[in-house]
């Protein structure tokens, strides 16, 4: 009698190596989305890099004139948003002058968002800011790196109206600003091309302005080299950045707040390559035993 | 109800439209999908129409016009005509007879970028990092800038020897290699690390925008 054959019994390790893909996303949205639901800050650590941004604009004295340029759009605000929300509350809280432009259509729409939240802020309410005097919002001209590179003539040349239709030489702002010579510091937000790659080549290198940035988690390791140079005077990298600049000007906001879910998640995905490479190299053990068994 | 609300719903719907993708694919991603990839090309012909054609273009050439009525002179801001000429040889590709024309226009194109970007880049990746690596290996009483210092020169010195190819990777000059690949190696790690995060970071604002503005269960 032939004796029914019974499937060989799967190991732990055979089940872990085909988990259906869609348990592995139900795990990761219970990690991010489960902790939004807590208010927990967790503690951050200023790092060098972040506390170059916060000292170049403390270091500023109160009237100093800052371009920022908004350099992404929607898709990038989780991760830039909050730098942008943190960075208006601390030059403007420090009485400096704002003179805000866009590489990419959607951006100085972002920087009007922004502001719409920070404007909310009691201490930075009381103010009473006037727009054309301590903020402007020159809005978007197309031309990419060739922007950057005329700016360095002339802004008028790229930007004869602001994004309001003003001529910029009615703007009060915008007297005796003739080009990067008349700023004392770019601040940078950046979600790829046209970015902080190319203020560097084109401003930083030619021009010799000072730049600090703030950049998506995927673009920002390409942008550290530029620190060691010093062509970058300090950069905040993802949402980690975001939250240690949050840190340092001493207000905890949304990004502070994201890090409880961001740490969930890499938890999980840390455990889930510890347990894929444990899986892998017992597989291995095993295939290699049963081939010498023969 | 009022135009935000239906914003709202409208966004909570097509991003767990699109999120059902994860699931398995389906009518109502693919719904989600085509209006996506619609919307982006309406949006981006109207930006391209309004934000480079008509203000770089033709104010430009009207300009250029009026000068010239006005005060009988011929204005620079003539020579956009040269770069609406080249637009338009770029749309002769939709007739294949005189289609190579268009050829002109991207070698225009191609020339300018890769004349503009060689020096900027030789200068700015190029000669200021190299001058970058130029270090002191030891900083009295600093160890970890001598720490540092070391490895940046030791894995930029590695990294290079990895991708010299006309010798053998054998002997001291293999194990170099092999140490440039242990950076090449960090290096990667360290850029998935960051990916994760930002694509993390992406997940976490769009729970949060259906859990607080639409569900309103967070604030």
């Amino acid at each position: 009698m032939n004796e029914e054959k019974k499937p060989a019994q799967k190991s732990f390790w055979d089940k872990l190596v085909s988990v259906d893909r869609r348990i592995i996303f139900l795990l990761i949205a219970v990690a991010v989305g489960v902790p939004l639901f807590f208010d927990v800050s967790p503690s951050m650590r200023v790092t060098p890099v972040v506390r170059g941004v916060y000292d170049s604009i403390e270091s500023l004295p109160a009237g100093s004139k800052v371009l920022v340029s908004f350099d992404y759009d929607p898709g990038s605000m989780p991760e830039l948003q909050p730098m942008a929300e943190a960075f208006f509350r601390h030059s403007l809280g420090r009485d400096l002058k704002l003179i805000i432009m866009g590489l990419w259509p959607q951006g100085p729409l972002q920087a009007n968002l922004a502001l719409e939240e920070v404007f909310r802020d009691d201490n930075i309410r009381t103010k009473n800011l006037q727009y054309g005097i301590d903020y402007v919002n020159l809005g978007f001209t197309a031309g990419n790196e060739v922007v950057i590179d005329r700016m360095g003539h002339s802004f008028e040349e790229s930007y004869p109206q602001d994004g309001r239709g003003t001529p910029i030489s009615e703007i009060p702002l915008m007297k005796g600003v003739r080009n990067y010579d008349n700023v004392d510091l770019i601040f940078n937000l950046s979600a790829g091309y046209p970015g902080t790659q190319e203020w560097v080549q084109y401003a930083v290198d030619v021009f010799h302005v000072k730049l600090v940035a703030g950049n998506t988690a995927v673009q920002a390791p390409a942008m550290y080299p530029y620190i060691q140079t010093g062509q970058l005077s300090g950069i905040l990298g993802g949402m980690k950045g975001g939250a240690e600049y949050e840190t340092a000007i001493g207000k905890s906001g949304v990004a502070v707040r994201y890090m409880f879910s961001q740490t969930m998640a890499h938890i999980i995905i840390c455990v889930f390559i510890i347990m894929g490479n444990l899986a892998y190299f017992s597989l291995k053990k095993k295939r290699s035993k049963l081939e010498a068994k023969g | 109800m009022s135009a935000e609300v239906v914003g709202v719903w409208i966004g909570a719907l097509l991003t767990l439209g699109i999120f059902s993708f994860l699931y398995k694919d389906n009518p109502f991603y693919k719904f989600c999908e085509a209006l996506f990839v619609g919307i982006s090309a309406g949006y981006w012909f109207v930006v391209t129409f309004w934000q480079y054609f008509m203000p770089k273009l033709v104010d430009n050439l009207v300009l250029a016009y009026t000068v010239l009525i006005t005060q009988g002179r011929i204005d620079y801001h003539w020579v956009y005509l040269l770069g609406g000429a080249l637009g338009v040889l770029m749309l002769l590709r939709l007739i294949p007879s005189i289609g190579w024309l268009s050829r002109w226009s991207l070698a225009f194109v191609v020339g300018t970028t890769a004349g503009l970007q060689f020096t900027r880049y030789l200068q700015s990746n190029g000669i200021i990092q190299i001058r970058g690596t130029i270090m002191p290996l030891f900083v009295g009483g600093d160890l970890n800038a001598t720490i540092g210092n070391i490895v940046i020169v030791v894995g930029t010195f590695c990294g290079l020897i990895y991708f010299f190819f006309s010798k053998e990777h054998k002997g001291a000059f293999g194990g170099a290699a092999r140490v440039g690949i242990l950076f090449l190696m960090i290096t990667f790690g360290a850029l998935f690390g960051y990916t994760v995060m930002s694509r993390m970071s992406l997940l976490i604002g769009r729970l949060h925008y259906l859990f607080s503005d639409w569900l309103g269960l967070i604030g």
